[in-house]
């Protein structure tokens, strides 16, 4: 099993419901985040573009925060989904220097705190919160493992890209372009 | 030539990653307990239905209360037709609004002059008691008629019975004559039949949508947005007609970047093209509408060559995107848009766009307009209402004929004595709407507001008018109140239940308890005679096949139609509601009103040196200034910006993300500094920004002094002839880079 998401930039509009999504489903503390909109314009006035993406923990399958977190408080989780149990992490933010796409944040509690891929939810059948949110439905999400899951589907048809392949940390957050 | 890239992070990240104020934010403020992680995370069962409120497109969701039982999400209901079971980030952040700490708590009347914001907090029964004298004092002096009620929320429609039943029919929505009333006239006049909210578009099944300026994705008409999302999956071809680099604008075939103020020039062209190269739908046009002749000789001289010369746009790009829709035909929307009081001219500019639809049959066929089907919920039974001897009107003889509904603005106008106007406002009651924001020029709604013997303020938050009312009722949120059925327009009939999911906090109370506490003082009980909202909604819902047991454990309920009718049947006749029966190309009711019959394009005029139209718009995060407080959205868009272009920014020496003020052609100054956003999203003759910032009521604790206000420069307003509309975007400001000494705050 290897859980993964794509997001489609084509039709992401920038909305950030699942920036709130996220917030209210997981109480993420107001004035923190674990997902957040990327909006990149190139070109001159008249021709330009814009890239869109909702991005978060990439779930990496070689993970640098795993592997220099102290006190294994970052693990891998079923589904290659990397968690931090909270009550082992000592919050010395060693994984969030390691992390190349800034997707940890020390929560005020005094432990870090990133994207679980709502594993609480996919437990249950359910989609992750902004997967399940998004009014444009762009993202996708499912088990790699299964070429059914409508992850594996929209990767089958699309051209995709992941964010620094050059770090080497095998992400499984893909853009659809 | 250089390639500029312009990055922009939208996150709930507070400045710096530092943690901000989360104070009175319930579940997301409290940072005693770890968030449950992994599974420790359980799921919720207990939800109530509810309707969102926080945009008109009123959503059907659930909302979901975590194990201390308190407010945690609201997410949507899969049955519901406006939402398919998606929320958009404004109904996501609902809870926000809930857990405000800023929130009006309890009533208040005013002890100093109006605007000193002096209240002192009073009893339901004071309050009631002093508002009911005021209505009586009005009504013996100056007649019932003068009593007016202006509303944007759910609870307008009790206000409403009571003042129909206390003798005046004067209820105003800002969303016509401020929004989307052009549109309304220019198809009721075509078609024989507005365009409705929501919209009657079939995006989901078009093969080319047309944007004219309207920018979906950043206005999160949610049903909308979803919809284009899903044409973009179909391969739907877009054509986005905006001076701005729009996100519709981004995901588009063809992006037209427009001279501001002359997309009617545009429209007239395509109708020419469509018309000469024989590319219109021919058997529908003969069939069904009345005046191509006339048409067709109107706009001979049309040529995109013509409109070049007046919107900037190739000549071929005009034919080229004419094509596009021709092919597409009739799986075709020019969209209506939705905020459409730009010019003046602007049930002329809508016309143009209802035309176009017609000449490529779209009206009643797949792809393009459905015919929507409404479920009728009776009203609670009460006594006939009096007969009014004046309305709103008589203060406009012989005007705005053509305006089917009342005019905000109008109410506005005729509340500053005049003995000319037939009929002066004496009593404003406000629900749900921040009227010195939306009706252009605040300085004159202002002047009107001091002239009113009894301003009463309904709302949930301290928005900068109930500074200036006499008596501010605070209602609880849509998460805490029964509220009117939604029984609204789509594809199929539906009902729609919107239920408490906790008890008002504070002292506040909802809108349907308030008018029947006011009818009761006003001896007006009769037309409110059930005993409880339960017993009201029960009998309403049963009178349509449901009760109000089974709306609270399913929330909406769709019915099948009675017809199949969602588009023409090959070949029907059909009659359409105008005065010939026909789709009017040529007006006959523009014309027996002395407006032109088909539509003119007439330039407007242009910004002088140093100055650029002010454009303005919507960020889906918010609604209008509505959301702005509110905690969770306030964290992904705090404040807007002024976006400049980067040729402009250059010659005045402004850098990206710095502060400087806007001042317009009347040398209104914006009371707080705006943030400047250079960009090549935006033409060099515009400066465009997002409406609802720069409140000044210091009450709203996050949002006061954030961004500056579009509603304040907007100091000129071009009105429609026809139905009264508020054209705002004939504003020109410039750049100053220090506020005005004598507005400094105190
Ligand atoms: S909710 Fe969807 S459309 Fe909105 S920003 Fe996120 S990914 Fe994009
Ligand atoms: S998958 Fe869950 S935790 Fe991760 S960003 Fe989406 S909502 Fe947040
Ligand atoms: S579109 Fe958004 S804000 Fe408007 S009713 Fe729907 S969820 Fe609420």
């Amino acid at each position: 099993m290897r859980y993964a998401m794509a997001v489609d930039t084509k039709k992401c509009v920038g909305c950030s419901d699942c920036v709130v999504a996220c917030q209210t489903e997981n109480n993420v503390p107001i004035g923190y985040c674990r997902d957040w909109v990327v909006e990149i314009t190139d070109g001159t006035y008249p021709q330009l573009e814009i890239e869109l993406r909702s991005e978060r923990c990439n779930q990496c399958d070689n993970s640098p925060c795993v592997r220099c977190c102290p006190t294994g408080a970052s693990h891998y989780s079923d589904g290659g989904i990397v968690l931090v149990t909270a009550n082992k992490c000592i919050g010395c933010g060693a994984c969030i220097q390691s992390c190349p796409y800034d997707a940890r944040y020390s929560h005020p509690d005094g432990h870090v705190d990133k994207c679980t891929f709502c594993i609480h939810r996919i437990k249950k059948g359910l989609e992750p919160a902004c997967v399940s949110a998004c009014p444009t439905k762009c993202m996708y999400f499912g088990d790699l493992d299964n070429p059914k899951s409508p992850v594996s589907e929209i990767l089958k048809v699309r051209k995709y890209k992941t964010l620094i392949p050059e770090a080497g940390t095998d992400p499984q957050l893909y853009f659809l372009i | 030539m250089a390639n500029r890239r312009d990055f922009i992070k939208i996150s709930g990240l507070g400045l710096g990653g530092l943690a901000i104020s989360a104070s009175g934010l319930g579940v997301y403020s409290n940072l005693s307990t770890s968030p449950p992680q992994g599974e420790g995370m359980k799921l919720d069962s207990t939800r109530t239905p509810t309707i969102c409120e926080i945009c008109f497109w009123k959503c059907a969701g659930w909302v979901y209360k975590n194990e201390e039982g308190k407010i945690w999400k609201v997410v949507g209901n899969d049955e519901d037709q406006h939402s398919n079971g998606r929320f958009c980030p404004r109904g996501t952040g609902g809870p926000g609004m809930y857990y405000d700490e800023d929130r009006l708590t309890t009533p208040k009347i005013r002890t100093e002059e109006r605007g000193k914001q002096v209240f002192k907090d009073v009893s339901w029964d004071e309050a009631f008691d002093y508002i009911a004298d005021k209505m009586k004092a009005i009504a013996d002096e100056h007649g019932p008629e003068c009593l007016a009620l202006l509303t944007h929320g759910s609870g307008g429609k009790y206000f409403g019975n009571l003042l129909k039943a206390f003798g005046s029919n004067n209820i105003a929505a800002p969303s016509y004559a401020q929004c989307r009333g052009p549109r309304e006239v220019a198809y009721h006049t075509t078609f024989g039949e507005g365009v409705g909210s929501p919209e009657r578009t079939d995006i989901r099944d078009t093969r080319c949508l047309v944007l004219i300026g309207s920018h979906l994705g950043e206005n999160m008409h949610n049903g909308q947005v979803q919809e284009m999302s899903d044409a973009i999956d179909k391969g739907a071809a877009i054509i986005t007609v905006d001076p701005r680099y729009s996100i519709a604008a981004s995901k588009s075939k063809y992006w037209l970047p427009i001279k501001p103020a002359t997309d009617l020039a545009l429209l007239l062209s395509w109708i020419h093209v469509i018309i000469e190269e024989g590319w219109y739908d021919k058997e529908y046009v003969e069939k069904y509408t009345y005046g191509f002749e006339q048409l067709k000789a109107h706009v001979k001289l049309m040529t995109p060559e013509w409109a070049y010369g007046i919107t900037t746009l190739k000549p071929e790009l005009i034919r080229e995107s004419a094509r596009e829709m021709a092919n597409a035909a009739p799986s075709v929307i020019i969209h209506p848009g939705r905020h459409v009081t730009w010019y003046g001219d602007d049930t002329q500019r809508s016309r143009a766009m209802a035309i176009l639809n017609a000449l490529l049959g779209s009206w009643g066929r797949r792809g393009g307009f459905y015919n929507p089907e409404t479920t009728s919920v009776p009203s609670w039974p009460h006594p006939p209402y009096p007969e009014p001897t004046k309305t709103w009107r008589d203060a406009f003889p012989g005007k705005y004929n053509l305006a089917y509904e009342t005019i905000a603005s109008g109410i506005c106008d005729a509340t500053i004595p005049d003995v000319n106007k037939g009929c002066n406002f004496k009593g404003w009651i406000v629900n749900g709407t921040n009227l010195v924001k939306t009706i252009p020029d605040t300085a004159k709604t202002l002047e009107a507001i001091q002239h009113l013997e009894l301003l009463v303020v309904i709302d949930t938050m301290p928005m900068a008018i109930t500074g200036w009312a006499d008596v501010v009722l605070p209602e609880c949120t849509y998460l805490e109140r029964y509220d009117t059925i939604r029984s609204s327009p789509h594809r199929k009939p539906s009902i729609a239940l919107r239920m408490p999911a906790a008890e008002p906090m504070y002292n506040t109370k909802p809108a349907y308890w308030m008018a029947k506490e006011l009818a009761k003082k006003l001896d007006l009980e009769e037309y409110f005679s059930w005993n409880s909202i339960e017993e009201m909604l029960d009998w309403q819902f049963k009178q349509v096949g449901s009760s109000l047991e089974e709306m609270q454990r399913i929330g909406v309920k769709t019915f099948e139609r009675s017809y199949d009718d969602l588009y023409f049947a090959p070949d029907e006749e059909h009659e359409f509601f105008t005065n010939t029966g026909k789709i009017e190309l040529y007006s006959t009711a523009l014309a027996a009103e002395g407006f032109d019959p088909l539509p003119k394009y007439t330039a407007h005029e242009e910004p002088s040196t140093g100055f650029y139209r002010l454009s303005y718009g919507r960020a889906p995060m918010h609604t209008f200034g509505r959301t702005a407080n509110n905690a969770l959205l306030k964290d992904l868009m705090e404040e807007n910006s002024a976006w400049i272009n980067p040729k402009v920014a250059g010659e005045w020496g402004i850098e990206n993300g710095q502060y400087i003020w806007l001042e317009n052609q009347d040398g209104v100054r914006s009371s707080f500094p705006i943030k400047a956003r250079v960009t090549e999203r935006v033409r060099w003759d515009t400066v465009y920004m997002v409406h609802g910032f720069g409140h000044t009521n210091k009450n709203l604790s996050r949002a006061y002094g954030k961004g500056a206000s579009d509603s304040e420069l907007i100091t000129k307003v071009l009105v429609d002839p026809i139905m009264g509309g508020t054209g705002m975007r004939g504003n020109f400001v410039t750049f100053k880079f220090e506020s005005k000494k004598e507005e400094v705050e105190s």
